[in-house]
């Protein structure tokens, strides 16, 4: 049985800031372990959003993209995305945007709604670890993901 | 291989053209091309990010760690430096033969990845200007135009990918930085319900595997007079061989051919690669330039990834494959084997051997054996090397008597194909930019000859914002005279 929630955080864990997202999914499955009423979430990280995350939203109510940015206000920013034809099809850096763009096509219907958390980073060195500055980010981005659970 | 147009002679006098960076790849290139008040090309350089600070990354990590870690250095390949690794670190411990369950589960895990990245490549990355035209509409030429365009092989595409990612997460024990392969061996065998579930969906992904390999044989017959021409230089090759000669992407020894197909070495032992590699440093560019020793720098670079393989081999050890590599190779007298393009090609052959290979390693009661590790007498240095998608990958680590890694060489494909991409794009820049306007479509023909090598270029960080495409043509007194940047949102500005 699909779980109708899908947290899916990416990025680099030994990149310095690059690894919010998957710290951000690492801390948001053991917040939702203490919120039985939110249901069934899966929490899912890679290095990189890529064309086959398509089909991790198969059958899913809501979906939530995390990942850093150099681009968002501190803390954090949150945007409903929807399919769209970029310019993203690097294998390096494709959109959530794009990525429902190839659903769609692919699965010849619409995507589940989708959202956007990008998280405020700064430092993306190899070897590197979090920033301070990113780290108070992640904090305030999971009371942001708990209100977008709670306001379904 | 020619170094024609590496320099210019009074480079102060040329006006600069820079596709910075290159999309469509792994990570970050720069490509900048110097020409006169004609457009008449004088100099084109590749630039590549190097993997730098790798070695500092690993040093002063326990040895037991490095397969894990080093999964860390790319985002697109982990699977290759941690089977890499691994093996470097088997014979650290003085491992010469892994138990038949670790070495099947090494391969298959191999095997996806293998076929997760080809098929990511050729169907998502190279197939858009394949199927659209290489100077055609940007708007089109990517994987949401193919989509549109063609979704059925878009979608084998996307589940092809899938599939071999499913491979690698019940090989590896999970879908990202798995713990599968360990220094002795690995550390899980496939349940028999992972392997009931992956064998439920093989034969298709044969099945699909070779209608690819029939779609860029089909490509090739519709334009082979440009498809042969494009980027066509001459070149020796390297890669693993079986000890009879066989195509084997994850163990052999070190086969390296001449431009004219005469053996350089052969079966030669990778432990001792310093002996018949070496690098040579040009200040343009951070990445290394590596050479045959017995050539010498000038004469001795080549290339290596999977036009090589096909073409070195004496023959794949899956039928279905072997029997499109004998096709590939009598193809038009042979013509494709020396072709850029050709890559393409040889790429789906490989993607097939590897849908192949799954399957036969699904139906070996080994894969779910328990004996999964070996033991020998340990060493304090250890190489590791494999056929990654993209080429012959080298891990050398030596590790002090704390078990502390204190020092670690890696020497990845596309550093071995720094060169060959060079002359590609050199060769493209005079067939196609010499003494025309330059526009997005004829860059895009740069574009397309060093994404035909599928480099990865070390860079997993891809955090929104930092992937901007900036060209801009600066004239003699340095000043810019016209510049474009392609954003996340498309093209902003045109060159007319």
């Amino acid at each position: 049985m699909t779980a109708p929630i899908l947290i899916f955080g990416w990025g680099n864990p030994s990149r310095g800031d690059d690894a919010l997202g998957p710290l951000f999914v690492e801390h948001f499955a053991a917040l939702a372990a203490r919120h039985p009423e939110w249901g069934e979430v899966e929490c899912l990280t890679d290095f990189q959003l890529q064309v086959e995350h398509a089909l991790d939203m198969q059958g899913r109510r809501r979906v939530l993209f995390v990942d850093a940015s150099l681009d968002a206000p501190a803390p954090c920013s949150l945007t409903r995305v929807t399919a769209a034809r970029d310019d993203s099809f690097t294998t390096h850096a494709m959109s959530p945007q794009a990525v429902l763009k190839v659903y769609a096509d692919i699965e010849d219907g619409e995507a589940p709604p989708c959202w956007l958390l990008a998280i405020h980073g700064e430092r993306f060195e190899l070897g590197e670890g979090l920033s301070e500055a990113a780290r108070l980010s992640l904090q305030a981005s999971l009371q942001v993901a708990a209100d977008w659970m709670d306001c379904e | 291989m020619s170094v024609e147009l590496e320099t210019a002679i009074s480079p102060e006098k040329l006006r600069r053209v820079a596709i910075d960076p290159v999309s469509r790849v792994e990570g970050h290139g720069k490509v900048t091309i110097l020409l006169d008040d004609d457009n008449k090309v004088h100099q084109v350089r590749l630039h590549i990010v190097e993997f730098r600070g790798f070695e500092k990354f690993i040093q002063g990590r326990p040895y037991w760690e490095v397969p894990v870690m080093v999964q860390r250095l790319c985002g697109i390949c982990p699977v290759s430096h941690h089977l890499a690794a691994s093996k470097a670190l088997d014979m650290m411990l003085g491992v010469k033969q892994l138990t038949p369950t670790a070495e099947k589960i090494r391969r298959l895990m191999h095997a996806g990845q293998i076929l997760q990245s080809h098929a990511l490549h050729f169907f998502h990355l190279a197939s858009p200007d394949l199927l659209f035209g290489f100077g055609s509409d940007m708007a089109q030429r990517n994987i949401v135009g193919v989509v549109a365009a063609h979704p059925e092989p878009a979608k084998k595409g996307v589940l092809l990918r899938k599939y071999g990612q499913e491979v690698i997460r019940m090989t590896a024990g999970k879908r990202v930085h798995g713990t599968g392969a360990i220094p002795g061996g690995v550390n899980k065998s496939l349940a028999p319900e992972e392997r009931a579930e992956l064998l439920k969906e093989i034969y298709q992904i044969v099945a699909w595997s070779r209608d690819a390999v029939g779609m860029i044989r089909q490509l090739f017959e519709q334009n082979l007079p440009e498809y042969n021409a494009f980027g066509r230089f001459r070149s020796a090759g390297m890669c693993l061989v079986a000890a009879d000669g066989a195509m084997d992407l994850y163990h052999g020894g070190l086969r390296a051919r001449d431009a004219d197909g005469k053996d350089l070495f052969d079966h030669f032992n990778y432990g001792r690669y310093w002996e018949v590699i070496a690098e040579e440093v040009k200040p343009w560019s951070y990445m290394k330039f590596p050479f045959f020793k017995s050539l010498g720098a000038e004469d001795g670079s080549y290339r290596v990834g999977p036009l090589t393989r096909v073409t070195q081999c004496d023959s794949i050890p899956t039928p279905l494959a072997d029997r499109e590599r004998e096709e590939f190779i009598a193809f038009d007298g042979g013509s494709v084997t020396g072709a850029t393009l050709g890559y393409h090609w040889a790429r789906m052959i490989e993607m097939l051997h590897a849908a192949e290979t799954i399957k036969d390693l699904l139906h070996d009661d080994d894969i779910i054996g328990h004996d999964l590790m070996a033991t020998g007498q340990r060493q304090e240095r250890g190489v590791g090397v494999i056929e990654a998608p993209r080429g012959t990958l080298i891990h050398h680590y030596r590790v002090d008597e704390n078990d502390l890694v204190i020092r670690a060489n890696l020497i990845v494909s596309t550093t071995h194909n720094n060169q060959a991409m060079n002359t590609a794009v050199r060769e493209v820049a005079k067939q196609y930019l010499d003494g025309v306007a330059i526009t997005e479509g004829l860059l895009n023909h740069i574009e397309i000859a060093i994404r035909a090598f599928d480099p990865c270029l070390s860079c997993a960080t891809h955090a929104l914002g930092q992937m901007p495409l900036e060209v801009a043509i600066v004239g003699a007194d340095g000043t810019v005279l016209d510049a474009a940047t392609r954003d996340q949102r498309g093209l902003i500005r045109d060159f007319s």
